[in-house]
């Protein structure tokens, strides 16, 4: 019962969390945005006060059952675990002496590289990112591609009630440690269970410490047990030592498994003051440790080969000294410091803007979100990242706030402009221009050239994305802390009558 | 005498309802009837009275307006009115054909911001084109912001589907094919969405407003929106591909300018109610030349914009596409 109230729960939770990330309709109602702000390291990092003390008093209460029921990237696991049960029936656990050294220490050296400013391990060990990353980053396209097959198919019937949409890697770093992510983990699942979440995982290891105390344990009744060894065959934690009558509280994840398969009935979730505090420290499983570190170190050599040569020797490409954080960052330095790169925002972004960073926050906000204006512009209305990062990393903003937050301002370089070189008309930046901090102005022979005004630019983008120029004539300028744009003028206009056809 | 108009517009209104397969009069014809006769009752009686004459007359000779132009009523209103100085929608739209219409859906904002074509209006020419025997009505627009919240924010996609129409995407290139332009000087191909190739008639519903880039939008520079790649243009002498698209074999069946909320300033996005002004009028011709020279000259009235400064304007004209030449037309005005 325990048991399959677990699984249901957790498949709901996993099913829900993962088509957020992936639905671009916009099918799920806004309020699913609460299973991504229950994540315990989103939590931390917003200082959602309210959420860690409610998980952490789960955990003392009912032991990690976060880990069970909550964490998308633990319920995968067990998702891939139970497909490796289907492959092989006689698949068996067996106890394993709890890694101390590794765990600990790597949860140690997370908390403090985090507080030297050095947000990227966390980003590449935290459960929720890791998954967030593996379904922004391989889920979303693949369910992209699919609705654009059947979208085809629909459209040659003359049907156009699904669209298609473009899928692109966005940041080929990014894809790159989510696959290696979703290989290594699901491997690792597949073979050993729950070894991530009990040796790598930080937010495993934190609460591992935690429930060591819980109120709310599975015990092994001594005298009924007769140490058959079933219930550790099934614990994919392998935290059951049932030789000694002794589970490893800190590694149990509540999953619940080994309470059917105990024929004697000796094992029972009840409420217990004593805890059993042996653990024994052992280091055997270094391979694993290496291929985890490994992912980090082969993902580092991708070239950028971008530099765009200008053809005519007076025309030169503005080059962006810093890039543009999503609106509601504060600054480059907040989103570094809250954001665990779980790609959320790029994912639920309407306009397809925000693409995961590579070395331009630095080395510490890799794959952290950053405007982009190849694909697209920010929509002047639009406040969806704003609402949607779980780690406060992008702080809410309303629509009115949004209108005077400056990300960026404009740049303008007349020598590569159409009108300049060409002689004829454009404007298609001014045309873009939701405050008109890009104007046209009377130039010559009846033309109009863009005249900028940076003070009330918002840095929407929507100037650069659409420059016809190569290179391109106008850009925009990251504010590394945003500003607050002016508010544009409005002209007081004559009331105008018109009673006439003027023909 | 003022009975005699009364039965006449009533008439009328029966006899335009009737094209919706109606034989009774129902309570909403009966008002409409009562407003319109109240409207010509308080209107000078010699002009409701050459209003109706002339519609007679113009029914009788069959003699076709090259234009028409309306003033001082509700999109809706003076779009009926103009269609049917045209001739009836019939005259555009024949019983079975596959009808695509182009409405400006350029911009995520509601329709006081006069960013997009009024969706009355696209709700009452779908319906008119049903109404003339239409089999299928395509809505769709090439955006220049998120294309949904374009479709949904202008109000355009609900009342076009209200009226019946299907509303089509239009923000994937796969969407578009190529076409030639062989009249064209410097646009020779481009590829239009397949709703226009693909229909027997098409629509071009434009807004008027002004342009940064190109000084005007009306109908000319609406015709964008059918073609994927819009920076092609800017990059090679905008007025004059603009015109070039205008050459495309199959051009709209008419042209109506949506002139009831017109933008004067900042266009085409535009930034504030400021930018609006509530000028209530429409324009439909078969020529677009034609059309936007008018739909210019009106504007003109509102925000200074002399006809020359609109280079598409005369060059769609050299190239054949239509006549700037008002004076040598047949207009028909109506002030409502």
């Amino acid at each position: 019962m325990l048991r399959k109230t677990r699984i249901s729960a957790a498949l709901i939770m996993l099913f829900l969390i993962t088509f957020y990330f992936v639905d671009f309709a916009g099918l799920l109602p806004f309020k699913t945005q609460l299973l991504t702000t229950i994540q315990f390291v989103p939590a931390l990092l917003a200082v959602n006060i309210g959420v860690i003390i409610f998980l952490l008093l789960l955990t003392l209460l009912f032991g990690r059952v976060y880990c069970s029921v909550i964490c998308p990237l633990g319920i995968w696991q067990d998702v891939v675990e139970y497909m490796a049960k289907l492959f092989n029936k006689r698949k068996k656990y067996k106890f394993l002496p709890a890694k101390n050294i590794l765990r600990y220490g790597l949860l140690a050296a997370t908390i403090v590289v985090f507080f030297f400013g050095f947000t990227f391990l966390l980003s590449l060990l935290e459960p929720y990112s890791i998954y967030g990353r593996i379904a922004s980053n391989i889920f979303r396209p693949v369910y992209l591609e699919g609705n654009n097959l059947l979208a085809d198919i629909l459209g040659r019937f003359n049907n156009y009630s699904l669209y298609i949409m473009e899928v692109a890697i966005r940041s080929m770093l990014s894809f790159i440690v989510a696959l290696l992510s979703l290989v290594i983990i699901s491997f690792l699942g597949y073979k050993y269970g729950r070894l991530y979440c009990n040796t790598i995982c930080p937010v495993g290891s934190l609460l591992g410490l935690v429930s060591k105390f819980s109120l709310f344990k599975i015990q092994i009744n001594e005298n009924a047990c007769n140490s058959c060894g079933a219930c550790a065959t099934k614990c994919k934690a392998s935290c059951i030592n049932s030789k000694e009558h002794k589970i490893d509280y800190s590694r149990c994840v509540t999953c619940f498994n080994c309470l059917p398969v105990c024929k004697q009935k000796a094992l029972k979730f009840t409420y217990s003051f004593s805890s059993n505090k042996k653990e024994s420290e052992h280091n055997d499983s270094r391979r694993t440790f290496i291929a985890i570190t490994g992912a980090g170190l082969v993902t580092f050599p991708i070239a950028k080969a971008q530099d765009t040569v200008a053809l005519l020797s007076n025309k030169k490409a503005y080059k962006q000294q810093h890039p543009l954080s999503p609106p509601g960052s504060v600054s480059a330095e907040h989103l570094q410091n809250h954001c665990t790169a779980c790609h959320l925002c790029v994912s639920r972004c309407p306009s397809h803007i925000l693409k995961p960073a590579f070395t331009e926050y630095g080395l510490s906000g890799m794959m952290q979100p950053m405007m982009n204006f190849d694909k697209g512009f920010c929509n002047y209305d639009c406040t969806v990242c704003s609402h949607t990062c779980p780690n406060g990393a992008i702080l809410p903003l309303t629509k009115e706030e949004k209108h005077l937050t400056q990300m960026g301002r404009v740049v303008y370089t007349m020598k590569n402009c159409i009108v300049y070189t060409d002689n004829t008309d454009c404007g298609a930046c001014s045309e873009h221009c939701p405050t008109q901090a890009v104007m046209m102005k009377p130039y010559k022979d009846g033309l109009t050239i863009p005249s900028v005004n940076p003070d009330i630019c918002v840095g929407c983008g929507g100037c650069e994305y659409v420059c016809p120029a190569e290179p391109k004539a106008i850009n925009v300028e990251g504010n590394v802390i945003h500003q607050k744009a002016k508010p544009f003028v409005e002209e007081k206009g004559k009331k105008v009558e018109i009673d006439n056809f003027g023909f | 005498m003022a009975t005699l108009i009364i039965a006449s517009i009533t008439k009328v209104v029966l006899n335009f309802h009737g094209s919706y397969k109606q034989t009774n009069m129902d309570r909403r014809d009966f008002l409409r009837a009562l407003a319109l006769t109240g409207l010509a009752t308080t209107v000078k009686p010699s002009e409701a009275f050459d209003l109706l004459m002339q519609t007679s007359e113009n029914t009788a000779t069959k003699q076709a307006y090259d234009m028409v132009a309306v003033m001082g009523g509700e999109p809706e209103i003076m779009f009926r009115h103009a269609i049917k100085e045209m001739g009836g929608m019939g005259k555009f739209v024949k019983k079975g054909q596959k009808v695509a219409i182009k409405p400006n859906i350029g911009w995520d904002k509601i329709p006081e911001m006069a960013g997009n074509t009024n969706p009355k209006l696209v709700a009452e020419v779908v319906k008119q084109c049903f109404a003339a025997g239409a089999k299928e009505v395509v809505v769709f627009d090439h955006s220049c912001d998120d294309w949904r919240k374009c479709y949904k924010n202008s109000g355009i996609e609900e009342a076009a589907k209200m009226a019946g129409a299907k509303v089509v995407p239009a923000h994937e290139e796969s969407y578009y094919r190529t076409i030639s332009l062989p009249l064209a000087k410097k646009l020779k191909t481009a590829k239009v969405h397949q709703a226009i190739l693909d229909s027997d008639v098409w629509i071009n519903i434009p807004i008027l407003k002004n342009h940064g880039g190109a000084k005007m939008t009306i109908s000319m520079k609406n015709m964008m929106g059918i073609v994927w790649d819009r920076g092609y243009f800017h990059e090679n002498d905008l007025q004059q591909c603009i015109a070039d698209i205008c050459t495309l074999q199959k051009r709209p069946v008419l042209n109506v300018v949506d002139a009831y909320r017109v933008m004067k300033s900042n266009g085409p996005r535009g930034r504030s109610v400021s930018d609006v002004v509530l000028a209530k009028g429409l324009f439909i011709s078969q020529d677009m030349v034609a059309v936007d020279t008018a739909a210019v000259k009106f504007f003109n009235q509102i925000t200074n914009m002399p006809l020359e400064q609109v280079e598409h304007i005369a060059n769609a004209s050299k190239l054949k596409v239509g006549s700037m030449n008002l004076d040598k037309m047949n207009i028909k005005r109506i002030k409502l």
